[in-house]
Parts: C-alpha cells; sequence; structure tokens
C-alpha cells in the first residue's frame, strides 16, 4: 500500500524563481524505508520536510503533489496541516541537543502530541502510551516511578543518544503512518547509532510505518532502507532497490559517494569527489555533475538527462547510463605503510587526568613515531579528547609525564617554549567553531606565523609572509586567492582545510587531530584523509588522529589504541586489532561500525589526480 | 549515564548566600562612595546652614557640634555605624531625623517605581512578543521606528511634551504637578500618577520592548521551535509554550536593569512634576548642602541597583533549567 507519493515536486527560493530542488518523483509504501542519500546542498533535507508541507525561511513549495496517506499536502491549510503533522506524518531532527525545547520536561514535550492530536484520550491511556513508546525505543525501564523520573528531566539532563532516543519516542508514539528521519545519527557516536538504527528498523516494521531516511552517509542506510534515492543539485540522480545501489550503482555520482566510504573490513583507498555542490542558482547547465564527473563527454554540459531505466525499477539520470554498465573496476585496496617504530617523538606515561575531583583518565600510556599515524578511539565520553587536550597543554589536572623527543613538556601550553608549541600543532573538531569569523583566512594563517616562527625582519618581510600563507594553503589543495576571503565564504571542507592549514604553517612535527572529519560529509571526509595522508608522506608528520569511527581507522592509521572509561583497553598495528579484536570492548565497537555488501561498485580513478592537484 | 535528579538545594542556597555578601559588599562600597562624594561637594555645610552673615566663631562652634572637625575615616565610621543601627543623623536645615524626613518619600517614590514597572514590564513583553511574530511586517516596522524615536528623547523631555500634551496647553485633562501632603497616601488621586507614571514608562518601554522582541525573534528561529511546529502544534501554543518561555530570560535580566534604571529616573521625573518622592528630596538637599540626607538617599540608590539585579539573577537562574539544575 503506498503511503507517500511524491509527483513533480518543486520547491523554489521565494520570488526568485530559483530552484531547490525539482522534478522529484517518488513513493514510499507502509513499512518500507526508503533512504535519501547526498551531500550537504543536494536538496534531500528540503525534499523530506515536504512531505510535512513544511519548507524552510525563504523557500516555498510551487510545484507538484505530495501526497501522504491519501491526503495532498501541498497548499493544505494551515490548521488542517497542523492537524496531519505528528499524528499522520512525524519528523525526527538532526541535532536532538537543538530540537529539544529546554525549558520544558520531557513529558510535556511528548505529552502535547495527545494534547493536539488525540484530546479525547484519557490520562491513563497518553501514559500507558507514552511509556510503552519509551521502551520501544530503549528508555524505558518497566518500572512506572523510575519512567516518571526520567520523564520529569529536561533534555540538557540526557546524553546525546538518550536525547536522539526521546525524538524518536516523539515521532512514533502517536503511531504515525509516514515518518521522515533527517540525518538523526550524525552526532552519535557509533555504538549509540547503532542501537538508533536498529530501533528505526523494528519501529518501522512493527507499525508498518513508511519511513523517509535522510542522510549523506551510505554506510548508514545500507542495512536499514529497501530501497535508496541519490540526489544531487536538486535533482533524483539514481534510484534503486539497495542491492541495485550498492552492488550496480550506475551514475557517477553515486558511484563517487560509495567510493568516499571508509569500511571497517578492509582498507581502501577512499576517493574524493573533486569541487563543491553547486548551490541553488548558480548550478551547471545540462547535468549539474558534469563538471566534477569522471566519465562526462562534451554533450554532459548541454544536454539535461532524463531518466533512464537500466532495470526494472532502477532508474538512472544519466547521459551515458546504458553505455557507463554496473561496476567496472575493483576497488583499490591499500597496502599498510611500513613505519619505523625505533623513532619516538611523543611520549605519554602513564598519565591521570581529572574533571574537578573526577578522574577521567587511567594511566594512559602511549608513544608516536615520526611518519607514524595512531589512532585513537573510544565512545564519546571516554576520555579521549581530553587525552588530546593533556597533551597540547590546553588540560592540566593530570599527572604524570608527556615528553617530546625525550624533554618533558610543561602542563600549561603558556608555559612551553616557542619551540615546543611549533612543534606540536592541534586541529579541532568543527572547523564552524575553531576560526575566528572576523578575521580572514590570511590573518588566521598569519598568526601563529608571527607567534611561533617569526619571519626575519628587514626587507621583503611581509612578500616572505604572503609567501609563506599561500604556500600552506597550496600544501592544503586551496587555491592562494582563498587567503582574502572569511571562513563564512568556505564550505565545511574548505574551512576544515584552513584549520589544518593553520596547524601546517609553522612546520610542525607532530598533529594531533580531535575528529576533525566528525562535522563534514562522508565526501568531504574522504578529500580530509586523503590530504592527511599525503601530508605525512611528504612532511613526514606524526598523527595522532581521534576518532570514534573505526571504519576511518582502517584507512588512516598505522596503529590504533582503543580506550574504554578512561582506560586503554587494545593496542596494536591497524588490521591485527581491527581483525582479531581481543577485547570485547573493540569487538563490539568493530560490530556496530555500518558496512556494505562485499563486492563495493567500481571506484572512479579520474578525480584522484584531479583532487591533489587542485 | 547516571544523573542525580533530586535537586540539592542546599547548593543553590550556597550560591544565593555568597550573592547576598557580595550584594552587601557592593553597597558597602557605594557608601564608601557617598560620602567621598559629598565631601569635595563645594561650599561647607556649617556655613550653609547658618548664612553669609556668620560669624567665624559660630561656624566653628556648630562645626564641632556636628562633628565636622574630626578626621574623615572617624566621620565615616561614625556615619555608616549611625545607618546600621537606624539614626543616620539629623538634616542640617529641619534639624528632623534622616529617617523620618525620607521615611514617607521613600514610600512615594516606591510606589511610582512599581506602578511604572507593572505597566511597563507585561506592556514591553506584548509588544516586543507581536513584534517578534510579525517580523517585518507593518506591526513590528511601527514598533520598531516609535521606539527608536522615544529612546532618542530623554526623559525630562518626554515629561515635559506630556506635560504640555496633557495638562497645560492641549488637552488639559490630568494635573501637571503633584500635590501630596506628608503622609498622605499617593494612591489618594489616582489622576496625579497617570503622567509621572506615563513619562516613566516611555523612558524604559522603548529599551525592554526592543529587547523581548530580538529575543524572541532568537527563538522563533531555533530548531526546538521548528519541531514544536512540526509536531503540530498550534501557532498560538508555539508562541505561548516554546517561544515566550525561553525568550523571557533575557528580558528578566533586562527588566532588573529596567527597574534599576527606573529608579534613577525618578530623580529627573519627580523633578519635573514636583512629585515628593526621594528624587526631588534629593534634589532639594543637594541645593541645600543637607549631607546626611544626600548620604543616605544615595545609598538607598544603590542598595535597590544591587537589590535588583540580584533579584534579576536569582530570577533568571529559577526561569533557566539548565542553570537551575547546574552542578547537581
Amino acid at each position: 500500500m503506498t503511503a507517500v507519493a511524491v509527483k513533480g515536486l518543486r520547491v523554489d527560493l521565494s520570488g526568485r524563481g530559483v530552484d531547490v530542488v525539482d522534478c522529484v518523483d517518488f513513493t514510499i509504501d507502509a513499512g518500507e524505508v526508503l533512504g535519501l542519500v547526498g551531500e550537504s546542498g543536494s536538496g534531500k533535507t528540503t525534499v523530506g520536510v515536504t512531505l510535512l508541507g513544511d519548507a524552510r525561511r525563504g523557500a516555498a513549495i510551487v510545484g507538484g503533489s505530495v501526497v501522504v496517506d491519501g491526503q495532498e499536502v501541498v497548499g493544505l491549510r494551515p490548521d488542517r496541516l497542523a492537524k496531519l503533522r505528528g499524528s499522520t506524518v512525524a519528523y525526527v531532527p538532526q541535532d536532538p541537543s537543538m530540537a529539544l525545547n529546554p525549558a520544558l520536561r520531557l513529558r510535556r514535550q511528548l505529552d502535547e502530541l495527545f494534547e493536539f492530536h488525540r484530546p479525547e484520550l484519557p490520562d491513563a491511556a497518553r501514559d500507558e502510551r507514552i511509556r510503552t513508546t519509551l521502551r520501544e525505543v530503549g528508555l524505558g525501564s518497566g518500572d512506572q516511578e523510575e519512567d516518571d523520573a526520567f520523564l520529569a528531566r529536561f533534555p540538557h539532563q540526557l546524553s546525546g543518544g538518550q536525547q536522539q532516543r526521546v525524538t524518536l519516542a516523539m515521532a512514533f508514539v502517536l503511531r504515525p503512518r509516514v515518518i521522515v528521519l533527517d540525518e538523526p545519527t550524525t552526532g552519535l557516536d557509533v555504538t549509540t547509532q547503532a542501537r538508533v538504527l536498529s530501533t528505526v528498523r523494528d519501529l518501522c516494521a512493527t507499525h508498518r510505518v513508511a519511513a523517509l531516511y535522510v542522510t549523506h552517509d551510505m554506510a548508514v542506510v545500507s542495512n536499514l532502507a529497501h530501497r535508496i534515492l541519490v540526489m544531487y543539485a536538486g535533482r533524483i540522480v539514481e534510484a534503486g532497490t539497495s542491492a541495485q545501489i550498492f552492488d550496480a550503482a550506475t551514475h557517477p555520482y553515486t558511484r563517487a559517494l560509495l567510493a568516499a566510504v571508509p569500511l571497517v573490513s578492509q582498507r581502501r583507498e577512499l576517493t574524493a569527489i573533486p569541487g563543491d555542490t553547486p548551490l541553488p542558482g548558480s548550478r551547471p547547465s545540462g547535468c549539474a555533475f558534469h563538471p566534477r564527473c569522471p566519465d562526462a563527454v562534451a554533450e554532459c554540459a548541454t544536454t539535461t538527462p532524463d531518466p533512464v531505466q537500466v532495470s526494472p525499477g532502477h532508474v538512472v539520470r544519466c547521459l551515458r547510463a546504458t553505455r557507463l554498465g554496473p561496476a567496472r573496476t575493483a576497488p583499490r585496496a591499500v597496502e599498510p605503510r611500513a613505519v619505523r617504530q625505533n623513532d619516538v617523538v611523543l611520549r605519554v606515561a602513564d598519565l591521570d587526568a581529572f574533571h574537578g575531583r573526577r578522574q577521567v583518565l587511567h594511566d594512559v600510556s602511549l608513544a608516536l613515531a615520526a611518519r607514524e599515524c595512531l589512532a585513537l578511539v573510544g565512545e564519546s565520553g571516554c576520555g579521549k579528547t581530553t587525552l588530546a587536550r593533556s597533551i597540547i597543554g590546553l588540560h592540566h589536572r593530570h599527572s604524570g609525564g608527556i615528553t617530546f623527543r625525550g624533554g618533558e613538556m610543561a602542563t600549561r601550553a603558556r608555559d612551553r617554549p616557542p619551540e615546543l608549541r611549533r612543534a606540536v600543532q592541534y586541529v579541532f573538531q568543527s572547523p564552524y567553531n575553531s576560526l575566528n569569523p572576523r578575521r580572514s583566512i590570511g590573518e588566521i594563517l598569519r598568526e601563529p606565523l608571527a607567534v611561533l616562527s617569526p619571519v626575519p625582519a628587514g626587507k621583503g618581510r611581509a612578500g616572505r609572509t604572503r609567501a609563506a600563507v599561500s604556500e600552506v594553503l597550496e600544501r592544503v589543495s586551496l587555491s592562494p586567492t582563498v587567503a582574502a576571503r572569511y571562513p563564512d565564504q568556505l564550505s565545511g571542507g574548505e574551512r576544515q582545510r584552513v584549520a589544518i592549514a593553520r596547524a601546517l604553517v609553522c612546520r610542525p612535527e607532530v598533529l594531533i587531530c580531535d575528529e576533525v572529519t566528525s562535522a563534514l560529509d562522508v565526501s568531504v571526509q574522504a578529500s580530509i584523509v586523503r590530504l592527511l595522508r599525503r601530508l605525512q608522506d611528504e612532511e613526514g608528520l606524526a598523527l595522532l588522529f581521534v576518532t570514534h569511527n573505526l571504519a576511518l581507522v582502517r584507512t588512516v592509521a598505522d596503529r590504533v589504541i582503543a580506550m574504554r572509561a578512561g582506560r586503554l583497553v587494545e593496542g596494536g598495528p591497524v588490521d591485527d586489532v581491527l581483525d582479531h579484536p581481543g577485547d570485547p570492548f573493540t569487538r563490539a565497537l568493530i560490530a556496530a561500525t555500518p558496512e556494505f555488501g562485499a563486492a563495493p561498485p567500481g571506484v572512479p580513478s579520474a578525480p584522484t589526480s584531479r583532487e591533489d592537484r587542485t | 549515564m547516571t544523573l542525580d535528579r533530586r535537586p540539592s538545594s542546599a547548593t543553590g542556597r550556597l550560591w544565593l548566600l555568597r550573592r547576598v555578601v557580595f550584594g552587601m559588599a557592593v553597597v558597602l562600597l557605594g557608601s564608601v562612595l557617598v560620602f567621598a562624594a559629598t565631601q569635595v561637594l563645594p561650599g561647607d555645610p556649617a556655613r550653609a546652614v547658618l548664612g553669609h552673615e556668620a560669624t567665624p566663631e559660630r561656624v566653628a562652634a556648630l562645626r564641632t557640634e556636628l562633628g565636622l572637625d574630626r578626621p574623615l575615616v572617624a566621620q565615616y565610621l561614625a556615619w555608616l555605624g549611625g545607618v546600621l543601627t537606624g539614626e543616620p543623623g539629623h538634616s542640617l536645615v529641619t534639624r528632623e531625623p534622616v529617617g523620618g524626613l525620607i521615611g514617607d518619600r521613600a514610600v512615594n517614590s516606591a510606589v511610582l517605581v512599581l506602578v511604572s514597572a507593572a505597566v511597563v514590564v507585561p506592556l514591553s513583553v506584548f509588544v516586543g512578543a507581536v513584534a517578534g511574530r510579525r517580523r517585518d511586517r507593518p506591526f513590528d516596522r511601527a514598533v520598531l521606528v516609535v521606539t527608536l524615536g522615544l529612546t532618542a528623547l530623554p526623559e525630562f523631555i518626554i515629561a515635559l511634551l506630556l506635560v504640555i500634551l496633557l495638562s497645560t496647553s492641549v488637552f488639559p485633562l490630568l494635573p501637571g504637578t503633584v500635590l501630596l501632603a506628608p503622609g498622605q497616601n499617593p494612591f489618594g488621586e489616582p489622576a496625579q500618577l497617570v503622567l509621572p507614571v506615563t513619562a516613566l514608562v516611555l523612558g524604559v518601554l522603548p529599551y525592554l520592548a526592543r529587547l523581548v522582541r530580538g529575543s524572541v525573534i532568537d527563538v522563533y528561529e531555533s530548531e526546538y521551535v521548528r519541531t514544536a511546529r512540526l509536531k503540530g502544534v498550534p501557532e498560538n501554543v508555539v508562541l505561548r509554550r516554546h517561544v515566550l518561555r525561553n525568550a523571557l530570560v533575557p528580558a528578566v535580566q533586562g527588566t532588573a536593569l529596567a527597574l534599576a534604571y527606573l529608579t534613577g529616573g525618578v530623580v529627573v521625573v519627580e523633578q519635573v512634576f514636583n512629585y515628593p518622592g526621594l528624587g526631588s528630596a534629593l534634589v532639594d538637599a543637594v541645593n541645600n548642602r543637607d549631607f546626611p540626607v544626600i548620604q543616605l538617599i544615595c545609598l538607598v540608590f544603590a542598595a535597590c541597583y544591587v537589590a535588583f539585579n540580584l533579584l534579576g539573577d536569582a530570577m533568571t537562574v529559577y526561569v533557566t533549567p539548565r542553570l537551575r539544575t547546574a552542578g547537581r
């Protein structure tokens, strides 16, 4: 039975005649999970919220039809729409920490759904339904008193995973026919993500809910979605069953997205997609993907492709769909690099660290050799960021030794000599917060240069500084003209490159990367990972790579140490640890990492070299 | 993840106690400044009392009687001790106890400030919330223009314009001055209060209404308001339950500042309307070099500022769950 039918949907930026999405057609059956995949800016969230009759500020649904559970949503009166939202079609937001009202207790936020959609339901029945739903999303305890205490909490008293479960409970409590999930696991670590995904899968199956799952990460939907839509620049470029997409991806963009995903089972060369997603209003003519496409021919720039059916149920919007054929080349597996272990640059010995009176790190020791990439993995809250901050000198409540090339480092960064501060640099998690928005990229890059490795005074000093800035921008594959711009004029990936450039500009020996890709799209993550690998090979950097993503560890790291609740539980060469995990915690982490088919599709090779040259 | 959900009120009480102690320290510091400021005022109080004809001997005798020949520190401590024991000295002019002299006037001023606050706070929240909800529509634009204009006018100009408009030249409807006998209830003739209250309200409304409008707009842009709409919560409930509750947090701070500002604003407005409150008493006392009165009134104002800010902070913590449950 069809629960959702979207036909010819078009959303415009108000009053500008510029489409955000257009020509979108799809259906979802009851009980079916449809994955909607694309990079940031592809219009996937815009499509998602149209199922609720919503468009973000400054945009409007201008054409097509969206039928949800037999009712046309486009052009519906606001009061009728309010009746539909929450009861017939529900929404699970991306960032639960922002999406729950900080001033209202959880009970109120769940209860108000009944208040406006089922006012006739008596209190006892509401209560029963709420507690059942809590149990279904893994929050209920079965004990009424404990549930009541939980419901009396405010959102900030919950962990990120619990908050996301509350938003799931809000979406499922009225048993809607349709549910839209907007990247609900983006901020979560892999174990929590795995639990949330299996909850979604079970709920959709149990209650026959039709789900639209919006994400940028192919791996997330691989075990969840029955069918997948791939979206680019506001158009659906490929649609098919999960098997068709994962085993026989045809559109070059789909192939590129698949090739960007790191796998935990296999060390593979990640392929980035060169360039950025074009924004509405500045999309290329013809096929919007042609400037980034490795298979593009002259015709692609002029002719807008129509959907082509390549096999039953498998539709591709590409001029060369029938000629490209499915998977051509085997995925490029990579051999582990040989690293000499004897040249230790950074050593941490028996470190105990504290937050207030609480001990967060227990007896942590590690050694990092030159040219080596050491991955530090663990769930959020395990203390891995505290360890990284202790090493760089930002967290100083610790005891134990941190030495650089045999010399003890002061606990506070400000007590360290400039030479030491230059040698060990740090890249923060979110490039959206770590760059000063009021300074140009050039100013941001000149500052560490002035403080840590001053250019000698004299004639041509300004010129030499400028040259150093241009050079570091080239090292991170950015154009020197970026120096004149400000952070908000750059995309997330470009910003993270600037953050890396800021760390690199004074030629450090050790780079600490704290979850540097977790705020980025998978395709952008691939390009950052490639960049870090190249810098390591070319400049001999030692990397301490802090992450919760084991698949990334396989691709990036030479050695890995796993941390749980402030203690190291396992360590060794990446392939040994991931193929034969000894500790149950490491095994659980590996099992939780999303993974797709054993036969990944072809990897286009052209973008690789292009990306590195830009 | 384990959380202690029982609010440990001991932490809260400790916080409040610390804030109260700090507040008292600030008032004490204020008393030093007030005392120092009265010392540098030109003119000798003894001479001011006795007039220009007085002989130097009589002036010296009065100085001794008033204790003005003692070291400054001793004078300050004697004064502070007097204030703390409820004996803040006698007026130099009327020779009455200062406490009794300004008691009535403090009540009159408090009435003026509280009535103004009772009008301006709900009015600002209403105007700000409606403007914020109808952002960029005609009502919002009108509010922005009018409040900007009012901000540009000093209070005494607003007060004088009100007198001209409603009391004297244009529509002589309301009394332009306030006549209150000492000890008379200011509510006895409510018509007399209208113009002073209006002047104070118009002085504070622009600031507070714009503050509420700004925070309402911020909250409307938030993800949780979007979530509430996508849950099918009706628009008026979105405003009442989801927006205002969060938007009022900055407004609480703003209200505390506005109350403190009103307390200072009464000086000018009382003078214009000849209202027998603390403000006009202060102006008279400064003219007469009546130091004990000046000192006590200034100290009362300082204490009000500290008290309103303390109240604002405590209210902010109370209405913000994240702060209320912090560190628990």
